[in-house]
């Protein structure tokens, strides 16, 4: 049986709802909502997303020619800014700062966050930080790669380092307010009956992530502040002329790189965690499993980071050490990708937008993992370090992984969000379109990076000029992809059907609330009786 | 727990003002709000802890050079702030200890001297960093190390020094802020028995500042004066 | 109106920690004058971590705290410990070096120096 998301027939009077309570620029600047914050951080993610699709758009038309077309100067600059902004300003924030902002409160039966005024505040701390990013974007980027690996960065690269160091550092302010926000609701906002084990997989994956930014963050920002005491006062903590390590930067950076990219895919883990149970009618398989895996996944984190190093001068047996616990990391997501299948298995499985979004993430997460996996190995990633094999495995996480979930939870939740439903028949055709673009553009990679290219190189030897036009193209396919959700979810605000509060039958307590929430989410303080995920069973499917 | 009162309050006006509107009760929102505090904490022990990560690695490199160091580290003077600090520690508990009894006059008064306790440690900070500016020990700016095989080494602990003292007294600035801030709650009365979150927050956060001291002290000014 | 359970720490146990923490501090001094090679060290960090201990267990009330309070301080000490022992390790390691085996010893056929 399809899940069909219903409209609803005209409502004589406009319910009043968090949009539209309060009008006028100061009741959004101002707020302290955790819904209208979650949506300016929408907007401001979305907008950096396509600072970064831009630079990403012209180094890959550069990679059309074997030559290069732009000097190597303005294309390592571009590349560095695209990992800055798409890392820092678009995944970091992504689903935490919107989605999860969105529905934590909702989903514990809160009214808002802990602190909502904290909320506001991490907010503009991200803008503040994209100001310092953005100005270093418009006077020519960096050219240190998003890793400002020492001395490079510190004492020889004459681009704008200072300025996108700091908006880095600031905006993991942001990130760090964030996950105390979300870890302190979690603990002390649940309303009654709201056990921790019948919290949405959504919280459990959003609570994970928070501690991971909240333990990982403040190492990301001293090591940016003793890069900028480098750079401005030629301390020497990093230069080897006067023995110091640039080994040492690595270390301190990756000690917060690494968990960083749990902090990209665990929220969007939770997203599919959501979907997966809606669309097929069933509760997630191994409930507590998935759970403690994301609480696996963050501790984990934080003992692996010495696998970006392989190559770069660690001693031989710290690398065992790092190989052997990055092979453990990878065991807790493998028991996700099973659960989650695990429920589809009888379950009664719809294919509406967000659960393609979802079955894209399942099978694309699942390579760019198990190429992590190769990646972990000691033998192999001496191999295949610096080459695009790098990029493709991260690609594949990332957007493969990481966007479309995000596309999903947005898709997912956009009835609740704004009240309006979108074009479903569009919807499943961009994510089509996003799927095709998507392996276009990443899977060449693979075998580009197989083959010995290497990565952050403005040109290349003639032999892989195919398999580049193919990932040009391929990324021409994906931008076109991404922009038609972009149009018809602008075009849904004014003109989509309304919707009810559960288009899509889901269970939570945000379903059961009207579509767009109020200010303060509920009328009275839910108590909760009901597991997650409690779907009835599934019926039989005659004939 | 002999040796604790367990104190009862019950001053609804006070409590109905400063509960916000997204909690349901007044112990849920002291209760958030130290856990987020605490949560602040360990953030601040992450961020201290790179600096302390870097010195473990360059110490060891370089323990020749760092143990030479020692001479430009005055002992007393580092003693001294220690000492101020644990007893600003002390005032500061008491003040917590007074909200907690609605002895707001008791409550002004430690907070103020947690406040001089605290500026003396930054005098004598500054008097600290005065001699190393006059002796040319700031990286960066003109470093000259008098033992030339250690010159290049000794500018890295010099250098962690300053960013180690020097993000410690940041924060016991922003704690002198804080502090500021309490003192004119204080004297408006705001805090009493039954409300006193910001003041038990404000006391963890100058203990902390206190135990990250605890730790620079024996690490950069003990090393090797035994020489 | 509610009532708040609070535990008020008497005058007398706050002046013997600080009293305690004091004499720390003059021991950790005194004993930095001994010549105890590479135990310096190791005293003068047990003896912070005394000091330390005491301030968070008296001064920042975790002898009164909740289970969840003292998990996150244990937390936040042992992720630090993460942070310093396994980058260590990294610089600790180098100097170690391991000779490989050949993978075989026929001589003849050139295949091992």
């Amino acid at each position: 049986m399809a899940t069909i998301a219903h409209g609803t027939p005209e409502i004589a009077a406009e319910e009043v709802n968090y949009l539209n309570v309060e009008h006028g620029w100061k009741s959004w600047l101002l707020t302290t909502d955790h819904k209208r914050i979650a949506f300016l951080y929408l907007i401001s993610i979305t907008a950096m997303f396509f600072v970064g699709g831009a630079m990403a758009v012209l180094f890959r038309i550069n990679l059309l020619q074997p030559e290069g077309i732009f000097s190597a100067e303005t294309y390592n600059r571009l590349f560095s800014m695209h990992g800055i902004v798409m890392v820092f300003f678009f995944l970091v924030p992504s689903i935490p700062a919107t989605l999860a902002n969105f529905l934590i409160p909702i989903m514990v039966g809160a009214k808002d966050l802990a602190f909502p005024r904290v909320n506001l505040l991490s907010w503009y701390l991200y803008i503040f930080g994209a100001i310092f990013t953005l100005y270093a974007v418009i006077r020519g980027g960096v050219d240190t790669g998003w890793t400002f690996y020492a001395p490079y960065s510190s004492t020889y690269s004459n681009s704008y380092v200072l300025s996108a160091a700091m908006g880095v550092f600031i905006a993991g302010f942001s990130s760090i307010l964030t996950g105390l926000n979300f870890i302190v609701t979690v603990h002390k906002m649940r309303a009654p009956g709201m056990t921790w084990g019948r919290l949405p997989l959504f919280v459990w994956a959003n609570y994970a992530t928070g501690l991971i930014q909240v333990l990982g963050t403040p190492v990301l920002a001293i090591t940016l502040l003793l890069l900028f005491f480098e750079r401005v006062a030629h301390v020497g903590i990093f230069d080897p002329n006067i023995g110091g390590d640039p080994i040492l930067f690595q270390h301190l950076f990756w000690f917060y790189s690494h968990p960083a990219v749990y902090i990209m895919i665990l929220p969007g883990m939770g997203v599919i965690s959501e979907i997966v149970a809606c669309f097929s009618r069933k509760r997630v398989f191994g409930y507590n499993f998935v759970a403690f895996s994301s609480m696996g996944i963050a501790v984990l984190s934080f003992v692996v980071w010495g696998h970006h190093m392989f190559v770069t001068g660690e001693a031989m047996y710290t690398s065992v050490a790092f190989s052997f616990l990055s092979f453990m990391v990878a065991v807790p997501s493998a028991i996700k990708v099973f659960n989650w299948t695990a429920t589809m298995y009888k379950g009664s499985v719809s294919f509406d937008t967000p659960m393609l979004y979802c079955f894209g993430f399942i099978g694309l997460f699942t390579i760019g993992g198990l190429t992590g996996l190769f990646l972990a190995a000691l033998a192999t990633d001496v191999a295949t370090h610096g080459t695009y094999f790098i990029v493709a495995h991260f690609h594949y996480v990332m957007v493969g992984g990481m966007v479309m979930a995000f596309l999903g939870g947005l898709h997912f939740w956009w009835p609740k969000i704004t009240g309006r439903l979108y074009p479903e028949a569009w919807a499943k055709f961009a994510a089509l379109i996003i799927f095709i673009g998507f392996n276009l553009t990443f899977f060449p990679q693979f075998i580009l990076g197989y083959l010995g290219m290497p990565r952050r190189y403005h040109a290349y030897p003639p032999e892989f000029q195919a398999l580049n036009v193919l990932s040009t193209a391929g990324a021409s396919i994906l931008g076109i992809g991404y922009l038609i959700p972009m149009i018809y979810f602008v075009w849904s605000l004014k003109a989509g059907p309304k919707a009810g509060p559960n288009p899509w039958g889901a269970t939570g307590l945000e379903w059961e609330i009207q579509s767009p929430p109020t200010t303060f989410n509920f009328d009275e303080t839910p108590t909760v009786t009901k597991e997650a995920y409690d779907y009835g069973p599934v019926e039989e499917i005659v004939g | 727990m002999a040796d604790a009162l367990i104190h009862e309050a019950h001053e609804p006006d006070i409590e109905a003002t400063h509960l916000r509107h997204h909690f349901a009760t007044s112990a849920q929102q002291m209760d958030a709000s130290m856990l987020g505090m605490w949560t602040f904490l360990i953030t601040e022990v992450l961020f201290f802890g790179g600096m302390f990560a870097a010195y473990a690695v360059y110490r060891n490199m370089y323990p020749g050079a760092f143990a030479s160091t020692s001479k430009f580290m005055d002992v007393i003077l580092g003693g001294t702030n220690t000492a101020v600090l644990i007893c600003s520690s002390l005032t500061m508990v008491l003040a917590v200890r007074a909200a907690q009894l609605s002895k707001r006059r008791d409550l002004i008064l430690f907070t103020i001297l947690t406040m001089i306790f605290g500026t003396a440690f930054l005098v004598i900070k500054a008097f600290e960093y005065h001699s190393k500016w006059v002796e040319h020990l700031i990286p960066g700016f003109d470093f000259q190390y008098d033992e030339p095989r250690y010159q290049h080494n000794a500018q890295i602990l010099f250098f962690l020094y300053f960013c180690m003292t020097g993000m410690h007294a940041l924060h016991m600035i922003v704690g002198l802020g804080l502090l500021t801030y309490l003192l004119v709650q204080s004297v408006r009365r705001v805090f009493n028995a039954n409300y006193f979150a910001p003041v038990e927050m404000i006391g963890l956060y100058w203990h902390f500042v206190d135990v990250v001291w605890i730790f620079l002290f024996p690490l950069l000014y003990l090393i090797g004066h035994r020489r | 109106m509610s009532t708040h359970h609070v535990l008020i720490p008497k005058v007398s146990t706050l002046v013997a920690v600080w009293a305690a923490l004091i004499v720390l501090t003059g021991l950790t001094s005194a004993v930095s004058y001994l010549e105890l090679g590479e135990w310096n060290i190791v005293v003068a960090l047990l003896i912070a971590l005394t000091k330390a201990s005491l301030v968070a267990w008296v001064f920042m009330a975790v002898r009164h705290s909740t289970t969840l309070t003292r998990l996150f301080c244990v937390a936040g000490l042992a992720w630090l410990s993460i942070l310093i022992l396994l980058t260590y390790s990294d610089y600790h390691t180098r100097d170690w070096t391991y000779q490989a085996k050949p993978w075989s010893t026929n001589k003849a056929a050139g295949d091992s120096r």
